[in-house]
């Protein structure tokens, strides 16, 4: 399949930096507003859980963060994918540029999973099913930052990078799944999709705020990674060079 | 498959059951790592014999994995570093059916023996015959789905110095599945419930890594090889 010629022209690594450059600022500010509100409805507008009192409130980092380590993984491999089959080269660069963001949302998740689970639980780390596909999941994102940092050519090492995402997001299911079969004692998703969520609206609104924040954090900082590293690979371009005597972008 | 195919297919099956019955010595190691690390655990832990027991599908398990895993390195290596892989590549066959061929003679020659050696396992942990036939049923599944999934990372790691490290930290997380569900069945039938659910997943496991892995390890390949 042939992609149109406009994709390639808006992808080129001068173009995505000149976007890019106009869109970080909405991708901060959003981020930064949205933290204040979601925040702040989550701490002090939304009543207290009537069985895990204020404890529970950890949830408006957790929940989103752990949202965030499935998303972004998705994103890498999908932009990996775009990578390998049409060689588009930035691409290749918001792969290699999430996965660091992606283990870090999945670190917070286990960190902030077992901080929670101490008061409730009462230890910090239990062998649960989603505790542990989650960790399994980190291993996958460093597996893919340790293969893509010891292969010396960026091209092959992204490509190679994208071959392991695509593999991994064919086995993240399965290795959910048997991991859940395996054991559970998490409690049930309380935010679906097809069904009415059985979170009260006053913890929802904090919970999707807080998602929308993390979304667009992970917008800004995948962007500007993706350009520092598109102004180190096209260090020897005109235009680079430009940018840099210029600054003006 | 046309019939050219089938025999550079069938051939260089031969070609490498062939090369390992030549170095037939290094056959050897991941058979004696796969039955030293069983026998630490007895050392390590305790040889009382309920706690061996249950321990046992779990150690046996991880062990084969890693066995699996270490044996991987002979797969591509030799063909890599002396051209052939290259060769092999630029033939009109598909790779991934040349990858196929490959993989197969490997696990002729590490999975199999490991299945033959495991009832021997078996009595070390002092599991009962029940538990040693289904531990060999899983086994006969669960190998096979290892030596496809490590083609992928072995073809991935193929050029880099210190390769090996790495293979084990792209790989493991994904042999997860396969454990869980092997030494799973293992306790159940000492339990004496029925196997046949996990003995379906392995199945459907080994299906779904014989048709895709395959096509995977052809593209790590390419990429490695260029």
């Amino acid at each position: 399949m042939k992609l149109p010629a406009i994709v390639h022209k808006f992808s080129s690594p001068k173009n995505f930096y000149t976007m890019s450059g106009k869109l970080i600022p909405w991708f901060t500010w959003g981020f930064g507003l949205t933290l204040i509100v979601g925040l702040y409805y989550g701490f002090f507008v939304a009543p207290p859980d009537y069985q895990q009192g204020e404890s529970y409130r950890i949830m408006f980092v957790h929940v989103p963060a752990a949202w965030m380590s499935m998303f972004i993984y998705m994103v890498m491999a999908t932009s990996g994918a775009i990578g390998l089959i049409w060689r588009i080269k930035t691409a290749d660069l918001m792969a290699s540029a999430s996965a660091p963001i992606g283990a870090a949302f999945t670190f917070l998740a286990l960190v902030t999973g077992s901080l929670w689970g101490k008061p409730m639980w009462g230890t910090y780390w239990v062998w649960d099913a989603r505790l542990t596909s989650e960790l399994i999941l980190l291993f996958l994102y460093l597996g893919f930052i340790a293969l893509q940092a010891s292969i010396e050519d960026p091209r092959n090492a992204a490509r190679a990078g994208a071959v392991l995402a695509i593999v991994g997001v064919v086995n993240i299911p399965i290795i959910h799944y048997s991991v859940e079969w395996w054991s559970t004692l998490h409690q049930g998703a309380t935010v679906t999709k097809f069904d009415k969520p059985s979170i009260h609206i006053t913890m929802l609104i904090p919970l999707l705020t807080m998602a929308v924040s993390f979304k667009l954090y992970y917008a800004a900082s995948v962007l500007m990674r993706a350009r520092a590293e598109i102004l180190r690979r096209e260090q020897n371009s005109r235009w680079v060079k430009e940018v840099v005597e210029n600054d003006s972008i | 498959m046309t019939p050219s195919t089938m025999s550079a297919f069938f051939a260089l099956v031969r070609r490498d059951l062939m090369l390992s019955y030549r170095h037939r010595n290094e056959l050897l190691n991941p058979l004696l790592f796969f039955l030293i690390v069983v026998t630490l655990f007895p050392l390590g832990v305790s040889p009382e014999k309920t706690l061996l027991q249950t321990m046992a599908p779990g150690v046996i398990w991880v062990a084969a994995l890693l066995a699996v895993m270490l044996s991987l390195d002979s797969l591509f290596k030799d063909d890599y570093d002396d051209g052939t892989l290259e060769q092999m590549m630029l033939s009109p066959h598909p790779t991934s059916l040349l990858v196929l061929a490959k993989i197969i003679s490997h696990w002729l020659v590490t999975g199999l023996p490991i299945i033959l050696l495991a009832p021997l396992l078996g009595i070390f942990m002092y599991l009962p015959a029940e538990g040693i036939i289904t531990l060999m049923l899983t086994l006969l599944l669960g190998t096979p789905v290892l030596s496809l999934i490590g083609a992928i990372g072995m073809a991935l790691t193929l050029g880099l110095n210190r390769g090996g490290m790495l293979l084990s930290l792209l790989v493991l997380p994904l042999y997860i599945p396969v454990l869980i569900f092997s030494a799973n069945a293992v306790d159940a039938s000492l339990a004496g419930l029925a196997v046949r659910g996990q003995m379906y997943f392995l199945g459907a496991l080994l299906v779904l890594s014989i048709t895709l892995a395959p096509l995977a390890t052809a593209a790590a390949l390419k990429i490695s090889v260029e």
